[in-house]
């Protein structure tokens, strides 16, 4: 039945489909490889007439990687936002630029490996991209996610395995090579809590005592949220870093917040912010030192100390006002001065070269990702996607409050890299990773419910199904006239030997009140209603035997179910992760019996 | 290199970022605008304006072509989705509360997994998957899978969907 082509309903010219915008991506990808490139040309235009492979390299990295993940998302995620990847290369492309520009000036080789981290980083993003069709098969993750942030964490604290720099133990040195755990930690942790939130966020929301004008969520509700917190902030007190325990605590509220907008919740976490910030400086000496070279910074007894002075930061300041509003010129200032130039204190560097236009401009660039990350999690249907693509856009953009207010004294200074940026492997394979994720989840934010014609797989998807169905169907046929075949059979044996059975009487009527249930839930068409008069005469060994036989079609029942269902592989899928299913599927046998 | 050229490169290289942002933000401006949210509230007070008389708007058994083509729209007419509609294609579409439905309903009263709409030859089929509260066609309470013809509301929960061409 088709209507007249003329009476599409106004509501589907409302909302239209979602273009792929690939092109679009292309275009902008184009634009961001040129800045890459143009950043390390700029940066010491001699290097084009030296033999230096760097420029070479590092554009083919950009250029090539950026062009892979292009035509990843094509194939697999065609929907995905287009804006997200151009972005992140840009990012990519001025880090390298600004880590070969001190590199050149202090004897490092830190842009190099940066590169080979940059072309890993980008291959991860596209597996992820690749095997991540449904962003929410992570949610049947949400557990072993909690286990593996533990892991991450502890790891630096194992001995042999840890490596202490700077007064920090996040790093594991193997075979040479260090890596930070608690980078990739971030992600599995807002896995975590964006699975564990958005199945248990009626509970928190609703169950427990109301005290004054705040229902405070029962314990048992939220232990596992305060268990992944305690993980969080009782491991980095002894790791000792103050950033990522800022970073941990931060997502922790942000997520709760995002997943019950209870604004007390923002408060709450800012008040416990408060305190622990207090004790901490009360007990721990690093922790006082740099709130002592944020308050004092240009005390010169400060700048000087040797430990935990405040001589990165001041320099950072000098070179952001050295930069002024157009800055020095990428390659022309001095942003080397400043130590850790190439990772904690980037965003200096770049303030001190490119001025504030430029600074502002990559700040511009980071709260766009951040926005596309927040559009993806409006878009998505699922609350888990919906909290996991927000609360990574909320760790990205903790991140760089934690780095931009530090180095800009208007929090004390914690050393956490800036995503996609600053010197660093571990850093930088996660948020690509993140990125990755966030593409994932806008595309099934943005793609139609339903794809378009059918493809082969669809059709024969449909012909599983309906063959499942047929099968069911006969299969259901076949036990009932099994049934009533069984039925017929133990009627003459009951005219037989059923008056003599005194002893037997309660325990039949027993079983026959649960056989009568059973019997209304498994088998809706009733073949003779006599069937429940004649029972109360039925023989020991009969009524011995009938719960079990009786519960038989009830499992079988069930078991078919599960067959039925799993006639398309999404079917089975969503089978598996939905917790909610159980409860309608528990009652189901009874509720049915009901109404049929 | 002259100085004026490196003068140059410096503020086209500012230039080039403040582009790329702009760009970005201009081609942005197309996409936040459409989807999501704002739509639907759009709708949503249009189909109030509409009112009721308009509401069940009638298959109108229209010029059937011998080209009989399956309805390619399921539009929400009550509940918390109302105004929302879904493109459909060839696939089996679950229903339900359950976020892993392919329409995730957002209705306390429905099932996680509630009904089914699958399509066979040219007609769509609801099938009830063992929901608590029940899959009605008019009044009558689904026990096993019917062909839904377009513009026959049916309820899942307390949300009311009928299919459309």
């Amino acid at each position: 039945m088709s209507a007249p082509a003329g009476t599409l309903p106004r509501e589907e010219q409302v909302e239209p489909r979602q273009k792929p915008r690939r092109l679009t991506e292309l275009l902008l990808l184009v634009l961001a490889v040129g800045i890459g490139v143009g950043a390390n040309v700029l940066v010491d235009p001699e290097q084009l007439g030296s033999g230096d492979p760097h420029l070479l390299v590092s554009g083919l990295v950009l250029g090539i990687g950026a062009l892979v993940l292009h035509v990843v998302l094509r194939l697999r995620a065609k929907y995905a936002d287009p804006y997200v990847l151009p972005i992140v290369v840009a990012l990519n492309g001025l880090g390298i630029a600004m880590i070969h520009r001190i590199d050149l000036t202090t004897d490092q080789t830190a842009a190099s490996s940066q590169v080979v981290w940059t072309a890993f980083a980008m291959t991860a993003a596209g597996l992820v991209l690749w095997f991540l069709k449904d962003h929410r098969v992570l949610r049947r993750i949400t557990y072993i996610c909690l286990l593996l942030s533990g892991l991450l964490l502890l790891l630096p604290l194992l001995p042999g395995l840890g490596l202490e720099l700077n007064g920090a133990r996040i790093w594991i040195s193997v075979g040479g090579r260090t890596f930070q755990p608690g980078e990739v930690a971030k992600i599995t942790l807002a896995v975590f809590f964006a699975g564990y939130l958005s199945t248990n966020r009626d509970l928190i929301l609703l169950a427990g005592k109301k005290v004054g004008p705040v229902r405070l969520p029962r314990f048992r509700d939220m232990a596992p949220m305060f268990a992944a917190w305690i993980i969080a902030i009782g491991v980095l007190v002894f790791q000792r870093d103050l950033g990522s325990a800022i970073l941990f605590f931060g997502l922790f509220v942000a997520m709760i917040y995002l997943a019950t907008s209870r604004l007390s919740w923002i408060v709450i976490g800012l008040l416990l912010v408060a305190v622990g910030g207090f004790f901490a400086s009360q007990a721990f000496g690093h922790v006082a030192a740099r709130l002592d070279s944020w308050l004092n910074a240009f005390d010169p007894e400060v700048y000087n100390r040797a430990p935990g002075g405040s001589g990165q930061i001041v320099q950072g300041l000098f070179g952001l006002s050295s930069g002024g509003l157009f800055g020095q010129g990428l390659g022309q200032g001095r942003p080397d001065l400043v130590s850790y130039a190439n990772s904690d204190m980037i965003m200096t560097a770049f303030g001190e070269e490119l001025g504030l236009i430029g600074l502002s401009a990559v700040l511009v660039l980071f709260f766009l990702f951040v926005t596309r990350g927040f559009r993806a999690a409006l878009g998505t249907r699922d609350a888990f996607g919906k909290l996991l693509a927000a609360g990574l856009s909320a760790v990205l953009v903790l991140q760089l409050f934690v780095v931009v207010g530090g180095v800009t004294r208007l929090i004390p200074l914690t050393g956490l890299t800036t995503p996609f940026m600053s010197a660093g492997g571990s850093s930088l394979l996660s948020n690509w990773i993140i990125a990755a994720i966030i593409l994932a989840i806008s595309h099934t934010a943005r793609r139609p419910v339903v794809t378009g014609p059918a493809t082969e797989a669809d059709l024969a998807e449909v012909a599983a199904y309906e063959a499942a169905l047929r099968e069911a169907a006969r299969r259901d046929d076949q036990e009932r006239a099994e049934r009533l075949e069984r039925r017929r059979d133990r009627r003459p044996r009951k005219e037989t030997d059923g008056s003599g059975e005194d002893t037997a009487q309660a325990d039949g009527a027993q079983a026959d009140g649960a056989q009568a249930d059973r019997e209304d839930g498994a088998t809706a068409p009733r073949s003779d209603a006599s069937d429940t008069v004649r029972r109360p005469a039925v023989s020991a060994d009969t009524a011995a035997t009938e719960p079990i036989t009786a519960a038989g079609p009830g499992g079988r029942r069930d078991a078919e179910d599960a067959d039925h269902h799993g006639g398309t592989p999404t079917e089975a899928m969503s089978r598996l992760t939905d917790q909610d299913r159980r409860d309608p599927g528990g009652s189901r046998s009874t509720e049915n019996g009901g109404a049929s | 290199m002259s100085e004026l050229t490196v003068t140059l490169l410096r503020f086209g290289f500012l230039a080039l970022l403040w582009i790329f942002i702009f760009s970005i933000v201009a081609s942005q401006g197309r996409d936040l605008a459409v989807g999501g949210k704002l739509p639907a509230v759009l709708t949503r007070s249009r189909g109030d304006r509409r009112g009721a008389a308009e509401e069940p708007v009638p298959p109108a058994a229209g010029p059937t072509t011998g080209q009989r083509s399956r309805p390619r729209t399921l539009f929400v007419l009550d509940g918390p989705l109302r105004g929302r509609s879904y493109p459909l294609g060839n696939a089996p579409v679950l229903l339900g509360r359950s976020p892993e439905a392919t329409v995730p309903l957002g209705d306390d009263y429905a099932s996680g997994r509630h009904a089914r709409l699958f399509p066979q030859g040219s007609r769509w089929f609801l099938e009830d998957l063992g929901s608590t509260n029940g899959t009605f066609v008019g009044q009558q309470r689904l026990s096993r899978a019917v062909p839904l013809d377009p513009g026959t509301p049916f309820r899942v929960g307390k949300t009311v969907l009928e299919l459309r061409s």
